[in-house]
């Protein structure tokens, strides 16, 4: 069972590409959060807030994110969020079709592919965001809105929003995605930090 | 090393835990009748029932099936299998049969969760099983004459 050439070779394009955006971002990592206190900086606490929300979208709109963030029935996948392969879709509950669950595939915990380069992510569970808080596509304004409408997140306050970007383990795993995906931005302790900031500077949305 | 039951039989495969099931099955169990097609959980060929739901068994480490239970296309039972086989027979639905017991796995997967399928819920449930034989007309043909043979 020969490791498959393909694969290698798209693993090769993905890293020279990590690389090549690396360079051209001087001396800012893309991986970079800004530690919360750098917000200081900004007198307006209102201003202060959206600054912060901002922020918050550097990890928000990162394709960890946005990939199983869908406002259709079908997931992306990849840096570049390409068309899920297999095509599959949410189903009823956002885990997959009868006989075709997200889980026929996507285990506990990511697995390397033994037969090449790069792995299968996983984690325990593993599921699309209900489709009212499908992000791809919106604006920010239109993401902090949502993100704060008790109709479309869940019926989840602020104290619960900060929980699920701070403590939930799916979440979490945007910072370890596994060979072949490059980790969201900053780490989860630090996003988690961003949003109990913007939170207590009021939870500002940016203008359209 | 894993202990788990294959078709209602307690084994033991000593091999790391990182090896994948389907190594386990084809080079340790010496049960070839799971194929090898891709080894990224892009073709199918693999599908294996872990615990009663459809699994591809190239990207399941053998660590995480300690004390599960495994069917392989050798001996999956139950009036859902017996009505899809006896379909595919029917129907001649393989051509080269490669990827066929993957086939047979996510049909009988998918009667077991919804017995009357559309040719939506059949698409959908199938979606991930590859055929370079493209017998998909047959397959889906088959799933509904299963089902149809399922209604009593």
């Amino acid at each position: 069972m020969p490791p498959p050439s393909r694969l290698r070779g798209r693993g090769m394009r993905v890293s020279v590409s990590i690389a090549v955006a690396c360079l051209w971002a001087g001396s800012v990592s893309a991986e970079d959060l800004q530690p919360v206190g750098s917000f200081d900086r900004i007198p307006d606490e209102t201003e202060r807030s959206v600054a912060l929300f901002e922020e918050m979208l550097k990890v928000i709109e990162h394709p960890r994110c946005l990939n199983c963030h869908p406002v259709g029935d079908k997931p992306t996948q990849g840096d570049d969020m390409r068309p899920h392969m297999p095509p599959v879709v949410r189903g009823d509950a956002g885990f997959g079709a009868e006989g075709m669950m997200c889980s026929t595939c996507h285990g506990t915990e990511n697995v390397a592919f033994v037969t090449g380069d790069g792995s299968i992510p996983g984690h325990e569970p593993w599921h699309l965001a209900p489709k009212s808080m499908g992000w791809v596509g919106l604006s920010g304004a239109d993401i902090c809105t949502q993100l704060k409408d008790l109709e479309r997140n869940g019926g989840r306050d602020l104290a619960a929003i900060h929980e699920h970007m701070a403590e939930d383990g799916l979440v979490g795993w945007g910072w370890h995605p596994g060979p072949g995906r490059e980790p969201a931005p900053g780490s989860q302790e630090a996003f988690g930090q961003i949003v109990q900031a913007w939170i207590d500077t009021g939870a500002a949305c940016p203008a359209d | 090393m894993a202990t788990f039951t294959v078709n209602g039989q307690d084994v033991t495969v000593d091999m790391t835990d990182d090896t994948p099931l389907l190594w386990a099955l084809r080079d340790g169990l010496n049960m070839t009748g799971t194929k090898f097609g891709c080894g990224v959980a892009q073709c199918g060929a693999c599908t294996v029932m872990v615990d009663g739901s459809p699994r591809r068994s190239c990207v399941t480490p053998l660590g995480s099936v300690d004390g599960a239970e495994i069917e392989t296309i050798e001996a999956v039972e139950g009036p859902e299998a017996q009505a899809v086989q006896e379909a595919w027979v029917d129907i001649a639905v393989p051509q080269c049969g490669w990827c066929q017991s993957g086939q047979i796995m996510s049909a009988t997967a998918l009667l077991r969760l919804n017995p009357t399928p559309t040719d939506e819920d059949i698409d959908r449930a199938m979606a991930g099983n590859l055929c370079r034989c493209a017998t998909y007309v047959r397959i889906r043909r088959a799933i509904h004459a299963a089902a149809k043979s399922l209604e009593g």
